[in-house]
């Protein structure tokens, strides 16, 4: 039992740095920010799901994946396509052409609901989807890259190419997609309004739960023998290959996890927000993910989450005040975190840490308390 | 087929196949450059796109100042070379700057030329303002000669073809039978041996990447004849130009020259058929699956690593 949650918390040192993300989430972001900043909050913890994927994939894996942003958005799609179909019941759909359909569809005269958008019916089956639709693709991809040996440079271009491919593929066609302005107007899930108040809190602290969740997975994979043998294979594949293992089997592997890690957040946008539009899916936003995790540090599961927050706070920030210096920013950004601290936040706090024993010190206070929380429970019972 | 008589459809091949063909050239240039930068020297240029950009903005400023003081018929090879020098020294530059310090961590080298993409983007911006803008050209840049009446060939697309083929050449003889280009090529294979021999890699790297950009902005130059320039022109054309050179085959000549053949025609017979955006994706779809059963692209360069 003590194995497995060190294994879940890697050790001492990660237990802290999660408890803090966790009382960051949970307790501090909730009181000090209003509702309107914590659902902006609630957006860039979403994108969070696909930095820590790409800690896992690019970080710790060495494949640099340039589609991120398609298993986001797949995973979005297939929530979105069963919220629009809830949506659109015939009652509030009446003054349609045919009512019972989603709107975009009637205006690009479609007459009945498409065969792929059935099993969004349900919504038992929509979840498996979420999960499975950009897992399978993950698989496909990564069957056919990393079997042939595959990898570095061209993986990234090809999951590029294929990133353009399905957000020009959406756009395309508006009459099942949506095209451009996405799937809008989601109003209920199983009839629960997620657009009031408490709805978003709720939704909130779901999204806050499953990320942790999530990166004990990854903390779990990558402390796991799995975890070792990922980084030897960033390292020295070759090496890899020769002592027995089968390297592109376990590439797969890894590129199956991140892909359903990303559509979790995916989907969670999308219940936050209440829209998915083929903008999360394209080229851009899956590089600008790839600066998440670059900025929080791509070897540190809580450093991209807080990279994450960050970059898109200072985005937020900066567009709103000077739009014209953000692109300068951003770009000026990630040229300097490439070149300079190619560790991230994660590896400037590790040096600096180490410098003035930061980690000595919160793990001593934390016992400390910990041993005054015990005492305090103790005189209680 | 799709409700056309058989000379309709021949007729639609043949211009569409010349709407393919200018289609072609730009591809083909702008994936020349790349296949020097990322087939020769393994860096991902991300930015590539942007050096079109500069190309392509640089014609446009000549071309206002060829209208104010009337030398509009001529202005054009000035411009093309003004935009292979300016283009040239900003790849020199940045070279200098950036590139050379990431020579060793290739997937890096991607995210800070995106990085310096977003930025040059922004400059494009600020300076030339977000509206797209188009260069005057010279009389006999315009209108289309007829073969039969029913076809119709625009002579900027055949400008554009030719220019595409001169600098092909010229690409060739320089890198196959010039010193320079045995210097590159030297350093490129085997770069400790080229500096045992004498040769200075790091200046070749940074000439070699000057090369690549500065003939992006020949690609620019061309471009500003078949459509106007805004500051994301450049980022529309990079993932195919990587698809371009990747299909080709890395190091090959040839085969970047086929394969920008092939992707350009296939998109533009495609998209009269079909949607715009089907006919580009049915292209790319393609290019992906085929790439995936043979990775190493059509005319790939039989040599182990």
């Amino acid at each position: 039992m003590n194995t497995l949650s060190d294994k879940l918390l890697g050790g001492k040192q990660g237990a802290v740095g999660l408890a803090i993300l966790a009382l960051m989430l949970f307790v501090v972001f909730p009181l000090w920010l209003d509702l309107f900043r914590l659902g902006l909050l609630g957006k860039y913890v979403t994108y969070a799901f696909v930095a820590i994927s790409l800690v896992l994939l690019w970080g710790n894996g060495g494949i640099l994946s340039l589609g991120q942003g398609m298993f986001f958005g797949l995973g979005g799609y297939c929530m979105a396509m069963f919220l629009k179909l809830e949506a659109s019941d015939p009652v509030s759909t009446k003054i349609q052409t045919t009512p019972g359909i989603p709107d975009f569809m009637d205006w690009n005269q479609l007459t009945e609901i498409p065969f792929f958008w059935q099993p969004f019916k349900s919504l038992p089956l929509t979840l498996i989807l979420v999960l499975l639709v950009p897992t399978l693709l993950a698989f496909i991809i990564g069957y056919a890259m990393f079997k042939r040996r595959v990898g570095g440079v061209y993986f990234a271009i090809i999951t590029q190419a294929i990133a353009l491919i399905l957000s020009i593929l959406i756009v395309g066609q508006q009459g099942y997609t949506g095209g451009v302005n996405g799937i809008t107007d989601l109003k209920t899930l199983l009839g629960w309004d997620i657009r009031t108040d408490s709805a978003k809190y709720i939704l909130y602290f779901t999204n806050a739960g499953l990320l942790i969740a999530c990166m004990l997975l990854a903390r779990y994979i990558l402390t796991s023998k799995f975890g070792m043998l990922l980084l030897a294979m960033r390292d020295k594949e070759e090496r890899v290959r020769f002592s027995g293992y089968d390297v592109s089997n376990f590439k797969i592997f890894i590129f199956c996890v991140a892909a359903m890690i990303s559509a979790i957040g995916g989907a969670m946008f999308t219940l936050q927000i209440g829209f998915m539009s083929p903008s999360f899916v394209g080229i851009v936003p899956s590089i600008e993910m790839v600066i998440f995790a670059a900025v929080g540090g791509r070897m540190s599961l809580i450093g991209a989450v807080y990279g994450t927050l960050l970059v898109n706070f200072g985005k937020t920030m900066f567009s709103e005040t000077f739009p014209e210096l953000w692109l300068f920013l951003m770009g000026g950004l990630f040229i300097a975190v490439v070149m300079f601290f190619p560790d991230g936040l994660a590896g400037i706090y590790e040096k600096y840490a180490k410098q003035f024993k930061v980690n000595e010190l919160v793990s001593s206070y934390l016992a400390k308390s910990g041993k005054k929380v015990a005492k305090l429970i103790g005189e209680k019972a | 087929m799709f409700g056309y008589t058989m000379e309709e459809v021949g007729n639609i091949v043949v211009m569409q196949g010349f709407s393919g063909l200018s289609l072609f050239s730009v591809l083909l240039l702008m994936a020349l450059g790349l296949a020097i930068i990322f087939g020769q020297m393994g860096v991902i240029n991300m930015a590539h796109g942007e050096f079109m950009t500069v190309g392509a903005y640089t014609t446009v400023f000549m071309s206002k100042l060829a209208v104010k003081y009337e030398i509009v018929d001529s202005y054009f090879i000035f411009a093309i070379i003004a935009a292979f020098i300016l283009a040239f020294f900003i790849g020199y530059f940045i070279e200098y700057l950036l590139i050379r310090h990431l020579y060793k961590r290739p997937l890096d080298t991607l995210l800070a030329t995106w990085g310096l993409s977003l930025v040059m983007q922004q400059i494009f911006r600020s300076t030339f303002g977000a509206k797209e803008v188009s260069a005057e050209l010279p009389e006999w840049l315009l209108g289309s000669f007829k073969p039969t009446p029913d076809i119709d060939i625009p002579i900027n697309g055949v400008f554009v073809m030719v220019l595409a083929l001169i600098v092909t050449v010229g690409v060739y003889l320089f890198m196959f039978r010039s010193r320079g280009g045995l210097r590159i090529r030297a350093t490129m294979q085997n770069r400790i041996m080229a500096g045992a021999v004498g040769i200075n890699t790091q200046k070749v790297d940074r000439l070699t990447f000057a090369l690549g950009c500065g003939i992006a902005g020949v690609a620019g130059a061309a471009f500003t004849t078949i459509s106007s320039t805004g500051p994301t022109t450049g980022s529309l054309y990079i993932v195919d130009s990587f698809m371009v050179v990747v299909f080709g085959g890395a190091a090959s000549l040839m085969g970047t020259i086929a394969s920008a053949f092939g992707i350009a025609q296939a998109q533009s017979i495609l998209q009269f058929f079909m949607t715009s955006s089907m006919g580009k994706v049915s292209t790319l779809m393609t290019i992906v699956i085929i790439l995936m059963m043979r990775p190493e692209g059509l005319f790939a360069s039989k040599v182990r690593k």
